[in-house]
């Protein structure tokens, strides 16, 4: 994927037969890791990938009682290992997320829609500890006009006591496949990308197709 | 500090670019018979004594520390190209030769593990080392033309270890001149629900500096 050599990377259909669920991952893995804001959760390959360990973890059993000699066995553990690691660092990485910017998930109904379920109720948690811990410790000492969990002041028109995602940081990026000329953010200044270029750019200007996977952050 | 986002978060450690390149596929030469194994990332051998076959650097590495197999450096891992390279990187200023992404991890972990299958391994380790300072100086020297907002900065070849030093760095400069050189788009509580001036003053002040 990531070697020097070009060949491949520009036939779809190519990459699409040729890929396996573990180089998917460790591509979702390192956009999750990359980008400022939380991603859309992977529910299918997420699924396939627990199957998959699933399956191994048993097979691993099966080998190491039937007397499949050590070496083997031991190669599969490896593999195993190897997965788990990328599943659960993509997983933490995420719940990170989510502990930091819970409010502004909380807040903000497309956003909380990128989550799994279980993140879901895991966001929701915190909130309501984060919550109670705040008012438990602070709001309620404060005068009435600063209670708001959300807001510095009752006058504040917004809600700026929410941390968000900050998404005019500059993130690096591969392309996968021939971008034409496409504008940047807030700008009229165009960019064109060849498949593996690599590129230093404002994230904004690119979130929609890191989302829609034609654009690796590395 | 407020509006800086926190680096731990969306950086990699140099272990995880490590992780990341043991992906790579080197060829072994087995010096045992063992079936096919059918891995979750992927299906490699089945493996016989003296046939060369293609496996993950980690599986190669693994096999090798048990003495099972030894592996064939890649090409680019020669005195010869090595030194192509350094001398074309010493003679241009901005450009950077191709390397693999990963070269920088692929060389550390051969030359950890399996120093006897490099042909000439001292001459190959110091001119990867060579590269390495070359490239680095290179790109510190770059970094200081880097003067004006930009957007979107194209760094060809850079590889994986170098990206991953340099990200915070340029990042961050980046974003401190997206930042200063556009004061209308400093969130301020006032103005942030009121977009459509800004844009048309962003526009007016770039058409007067050019």
């Amino acid at each position: 994927m990531a070697s020097g050599s070009t060949a491949g990377t520009d036939d779809d259909y190519e990459a699409l037969i040729s890929t396996t669920d573990v180089e998917l991952l460790k591509r979702v893995w390192r956009n999750e890791k990359a980008a400022p804001e939380i991603l859309r959760f992977e529910t299918a390959l997420i699924q396939r990938t627990r199957g998959q360990i699933q399956l191994m973890e048993e097979t691993i059993e099966e080998f190491s009682s039937s007397g499949i000699d050590p070496l083997t066995v031991s190669l599969y553990q490896m593999d195993l290992d190897r997965t788990q690691y990328l599943l659960r660092s993509y997983l933490r990485t995420r719940l990170q997320k989510i502990g930091k910017y819970m409010f502004h998930i909380s807040n903000n109904p497309e956003v909380q829609n990128r989550l799994s379920e279980q993140e879901k109720g895991f966001a929701k948690r915190c909130t309501e500890d984060m919550e109670r811990h705040l008012e438990e410790s602070v709001l309620s000492k404060l005068p009435d006009n600063y209670r708001d969990i959300l807001k510095q002041s009752i006058i504040s028109e917004e809600n700026d006591m929410v941390p968000e995602p900050q998404l005019d940081t500059f993130v690096v990026c591969k392309s996968r496949r021939f971008l034409g000329p496409f504008q940047l953010d807030g700008s009229d200044e165009l960019l064109e990308m060849k498949p593996d270029d690599l590129c230093i750019i404002h994230y904004k200007s690119i979130k929609e197709r890191v989302q829609e996977g034609e654009i690796d952050l590395v | 500090m407020a509006g800086q986002s926190d680096p731990n978060l969306s950086l990699f450690s140099a272990e995880e670019v490590e992780f990341i390149a043991e992906d790579e596929m080197v060829e072994i030469v087995p010096n045992l018979r063992m079936d096919a194994l059918n891995f979750i990332c992927g299906d490699f051998g089945p493996f016989f004594p003296q046939m060369a076959t293609q496996v993950p650097l980690w599986l190669a590495v693994a096999l090798k520390k048990r003495g099972k197999c030894t592996i064939r450096p890649p090409l680019w891992m020669s005195v010869e190209k090595l030194t192509q390279v350094l001398e074309a990187e010493r003679d241009s200023q901005r450009v950077f030769e191709q390397l693999p992404f990963h070269y920088v991890e692929i060389s550390r972990l051969l030359f950890d593990h399996a120093r006897d299958d490099i042909p000439d391994v001292y001459m190959v380790r110091s001119l990867v080392e060579d590269i390495r300072d070359v490239r680095f100086h290179k790109v510190e020297t770059n970094l200081e033309t880097l003067n004006e907002r930009a957007l979107a900065l194209k760094i060809n070849n850079l590889s994986a270890m170098e990206v991953n030093i340099v990200r915070p760095f340029i990042g961050r400069a980046l974003q401190a001149f997206y930042k200063h050189d556009s004061p209308e788009l400093i969130p301020d509580q006032e103005r942030i629900s009121d977009r459509r001036p800004q844009v048309a003053n962003n526009a007016a002040r770039r058409h007067l500096r050019r």
